[in-house]
């Protein structure tokens, strides 16, 4: 017991939350006793009783679990552990519960948790579409219907689509550029324990008294400076979720510029690597906004700060303009990552070198910096000073060019190819072309300012989101994972059951969210309970279709769950690619390579009589070095 | 590359598609009935970038769907496709000519901007206040006269909003006026309409600002201006003290005179 209790884990983990809490709840009387304040008085003071806990505890739960020992133990100048490589890989299924410093067991973890998620959040959807079904009010009442649109917004904006971008690219990315991990293995653990929190702490707000936080996913001020205490769960699992998203991304930048494998000089990286290289650093100069703005609204609710309440001298459209300086950029976070996805998918199930690979990378780098300048776009109505609208539509309009460029490139790749369509990756690739194009044309006109105040708050934003991310995001998440599940699971997962899964997914998508452009159009506001009876049947169309694309859902969850236990063994290289992950076992070993692989060549030379992208320990001899060699940094 | 695809049958195919496509979404009236002078400038906006998104759309389709059919492998083909990485001159093409598409949307949209927003006559100035979950309103020129829930108008004539919130943020939207804008506590915002049509429609608040979000609505009515001025001596009500005061305290973020571009 004693020895339970003092090895990193869970019950050591459930003690540190407890007793974390406990120190929280204890601050609070004290630092009130001292100051000769009422001791438990919540109300009128933003419960600090409780949320001083929600951040102690899950730090007591981080420490207690294991996170920090190797570093405590260095602070302090105690003896370090010696690094044994017992918390690397993945024995059994418990090792997946564990502290697990492989980036393949994290990419798992952060896969698993996420779609986990995904379903609650999906569920969600599916309540919010039942009361949408008809006019008037039927299942929940209004206050609560808030909180479900908020709450599903939150968990898939959060703790979905941003972390399981990153959990793909933790599996896939190291072993892509020919790295044994990543660079910070354990900051690469913590990132990830930090997210099952933030989501705890969104689901959680459902307990809190007044429920859980309804101000929306963009919880303007002051509606949400003024709102019962769910929103503080809010405030606070977005410092988790953001820590988690910041440490990976610096994780994800140290990887890809110092660790790439001899040879692979920038202009070799797959463009999935690419993606991930643009995505993080939008990820570490954008998310610190959003944990500002979140703790300047907590300062406000429970320190009575001003930050945003024009009666203590503070400004109300500040917190939009520091808040969509994140969560503009937020898109594509949200988006560049799948781009990556799908060059990776196209080009090697079209057998075709990528059209124009240097102007795609380059597409990347220009989205990453357009995107720091539009973020006013989302506030043509909102009041703000009336010149900055024009400036901002145009810089908006200008980031359609390079992402036409990629739309362009991926078709130009399928030209003269071979174009294999029997994997469900592919298939998802393809559609999210399409669907992808017509959320980018939505955008180009959410971005016209005489457009956008009409539409602005409508159901056409609405049906811009989720064409955007379900029609675009969603469908490269789908893309990676059956492009990748053999990689991860070393077993083939049923095309059968993914073509079901894909016809369902397009055919629900397209039924849920088309309608929602014409309703939006013609007057129905966002994010109401109830509304004219005249948008009553377009309402039950997209109910019914959305029941329909839910569940679909479930025929990916059976396909993947019974694959991974039950189909049949993958070869190494079941897609005949040529990147590096392809040519070691499927799984791919603990430790990744015995033997750092050399980079000789692009990475889509399809077709390209005796080009090579790699070559893998033990085979360089038969092969031409047209490189000076250089030596393993290993 | 492109000497070996039949460019002018894809062309051909690609306008066809999108005349197809454009001619039934032209025939369909997205944004509901018009009733102000904005309302059609906004509507020939959204029309023209329905063509030019039908275009592109269809261009993306035909793109698409050719490679599917041209090019996809035959049972049992393990080769590879032709190893071509690019085509400078059409990656040129395909960057510059977006460019100058979304530059044209950028211009028009621009133009439209300053034509439904320039100042018209004498415009009639009428204070706008919310809170959760009402609107009312106040009439400044007519000895601050004042009514809940129901905002009269008269006829062809622009109307200057001036919006003050006394809780949380809201948005005065009325759909057929195709003008929107945002209530915010602590700032006067503005709006400008020329409603152009006699009748009745509905103010609807479209920012999330609490449970009763869904039915913060409010009756706009149109009339004739002498109807109107009748309605407004009829009214009992002068607009209370708190209203007073939000008028008085809240700073105007844009002017009426231009402050020059770094603003108040």
């Amino acid at each position: 017991m004693v020895a339970a209790i003092k090895q990193p884990g869970w019950i050591r983990g459930t003690l540190g939350a407890l007793g974390g809490a406990a120190f929280g709840v204890g601050l609070v009387v004290a630092l009130r006793a001292i100051s000769g304040l009422e001791i438990w008085q919540t109300e009128q003071t933003g419960y600090p009783h409780v949320v001083v806990p929600l951040i102690t505890g899950p730090l007591g739960f981080l420490l207690g679990f294991g996170c920090f020992d190797y570093w405590l133990r260095w602070a302090v100048g105690a003896p370090t552990i010696p690094e044994d490589h017992s918390q690397h890989g993945a024995r059994s299924w418990k090792d997946y519960f564990r502290f697990n410093t492989d980036h393949k067991v994290i990419g798992i973890q952060y896969i698993c948790t996420t779609f986990f998620f995904f379903f609650v959040g999906g569920l969600m959807a599916m309540l919010i579409r039942a009361e949408l079904a008809q006019p008037g009010m039927q299942i929940v009442d209004a206050g609560t219907y808030n909180s479900l649109f908020s709450t599903h917004a939150v968990l898939m904006i959060f703790v979905f689509v941003i972390p399981v971008f990153a959990g793909i690219a933790n599996y896939v990315l190291p072993l892509m550029i020919g790295a044994p991990d990543m660079a910070f293995p354990r900051l690469n653990a913590l990132s990830f324990w930090m997210l099952p929190l933030a989501g705890l702490l969104f689901i959680g707000s459902f307990l809190a008294p007044g429920g859980a936080f309804d101000a929306g996913w963009t919880g303007y001020a002051p509606l949400s400076t003024g709102a019962p205490l769910g929103q503080s769960f809010f405030n606070l699992g977005v410092q988790f979720a953001g820590a988690s998203s910041i440490a990976t991304a610096l994780n994800f930048l140290v990887t890809i510029i110092t660790m790439r494998a001899p040879g692979m000089t920038f202009w070799r990286m797959p463009l999935l690597v690419w993606a991930n290289l643009s995505t993080s650093l939008l990820v570490v100069a954008a998310t610190p906004f959003i944990a500002g703005a979140q703790f300047m609204v907590l300062l406000d609710r429970v320190l009575g700060t001003q930050f945003f309440q024009f009666a203590g001298g503070g400004d109300v459209i500040s917190y939009q303009h520091i808040f969509w300086f994140y969560s503009h950029p937020a898109v594509y976070i949200m988006m560049l990552p799948g781009f990556g996805i799908i060059s990776e998918v196209i080009s090697t199930h079209a057998r075709k070198p990528i059209f124009g690979y240097r102007l795609m990378a380059l597409a990347l780098i220009g989205i990453v910096v357009l995107s720091y300048s539009v973020w006013a776009h989302h506030m043509f109505v909102a009041g703000m000073f009336s010149w900055l609208r024009v400036p901002m539509m145009i810089t908006t309009l200008l980031i359609a060019v390079p992402t036409g460029i990629k739309i362009f490139s991926w078709l130009g790749t399928l030209y003269f190819g071979k174009i294999h369509t029997y994997s469900t990756a592919m298939l998802f690739a393809l559609a999210f072309i399409v669907t992808f194009t017509i959320g980018g044309i939505s955008g180009v006109m959410l971005g016209m300012v005489p457009i956008d105040i009409h539409v602005s708050d409508t159901y056409f934003i609405v049906a811009h989101i989720h064409f955007v991310l379900f029609g675009g995001s969603v469908f490269t998440i789908f893309a990676g994972i059956y492009h990748w599940f053999p990689k991860m699971t070393g077993r083939m997962y049923d095309e059968k059951l993914g073509r079901v899964h894909f016809w369902g997914t397009v055919i629900g998508t397209w039924g849920t969210f088309i309608p929602m452009h014409w309703i939006g159009m013609d007057g129905m506001p966002r994010r109401v309970a109830d509304y004219a009876s005249q948008f009553g049947d377009w309402n039950l169309l997209i109910s019914v279709c959305a029941f329909f694309l839910g569940a679909i859902q479930l025929v990916f969850l059976y396909n993947m769950i019974v694959s991974w236990r039950f189909g049949p063994r993958a070869e190494a290289n079941p897609w005949r690619a040529n990147s590096i992950e392809w040519q070691v076992s499927s799984p791919p070993p603990v430790f990744n390579f015995d033997e750092i692989p050399r980079v000789v060549g692009g990475p889509y030379e399809f077709g390209v009589p005796g080009a090579r992208h790699a070559i893998m320990p033990g085979e360089g001899a038969e092969v031409a070095e047209p490189e000076p060699s250089v030596v393993g940094q290993a | 590359m492109t000497g070996r695809l039949p460019i002018a049958k894809m062309l051909a195919a690609t306008l066809a598609l999108a005349a197809a496509i454009s001619a039934v979404m032209l025939s369909i009236n997205w944004d509901g009935q018009e009733a102000s002078t904005a309302a059609p400038k906004i509507d020939d906006l959204l029309n023209v970038m329905i063509v030019l998104s039908s275009f592109v759309f269809s261009l993306v389709i035909v793109m698409l769907f050719y490679a599917l059919w041209k090019f996809k492998a035959k049972p049992g083909d393990e080769s590879d496709g032709e190893p071509i990485h690019g085509n400078t001159r059409l990656e040129v093409a395909w960057t510059l000519i977006p460019t100058v598409i979304v530059l044209f949307a950028a211009g028009y949209s621009w133009s439209v901007l300053n034509a439904i927003e320039k100042t018209e006559g004498r415009p009639l100035t009428v204070d706008v206040f919310s809170q959760q979950y009402a609107w009312s309103f106040g009439y400044p020129g007519k000895g601050n006269k004042f009514v809940e829930g129901e905002l009269h108008v008269p006829v062809n004539r622009q109307i200057k909003f001036k919006m003050h919130s006394q809780d949380v943020i809201h948005s005065f939207w009325v759909p057929e006026w195709r003008v929107k804008k945002d209530n915010v506590p602590g700032i006067t915002t503005t709006a400008t309409v020329t409603p152009d049509k006699v009748g009745t429609y509905q103010l609807i608040c479209t920012e999330l600002c609490g449970f009763g979000h869904a039915s913060m609505r409010a009756k706009v009515v149109v009339e004739p201006p002498a109807q109107f001025r009748i309605w407004v001596a009829s009214l009992k009500e002068t607009v209370p003290p708190p209203y007073m005061e939000s008028i008085r305290q809240d700073t105007e973020t844009n002017p009426v005179e231009p402050v020059g571009a770094g603003g108040a």
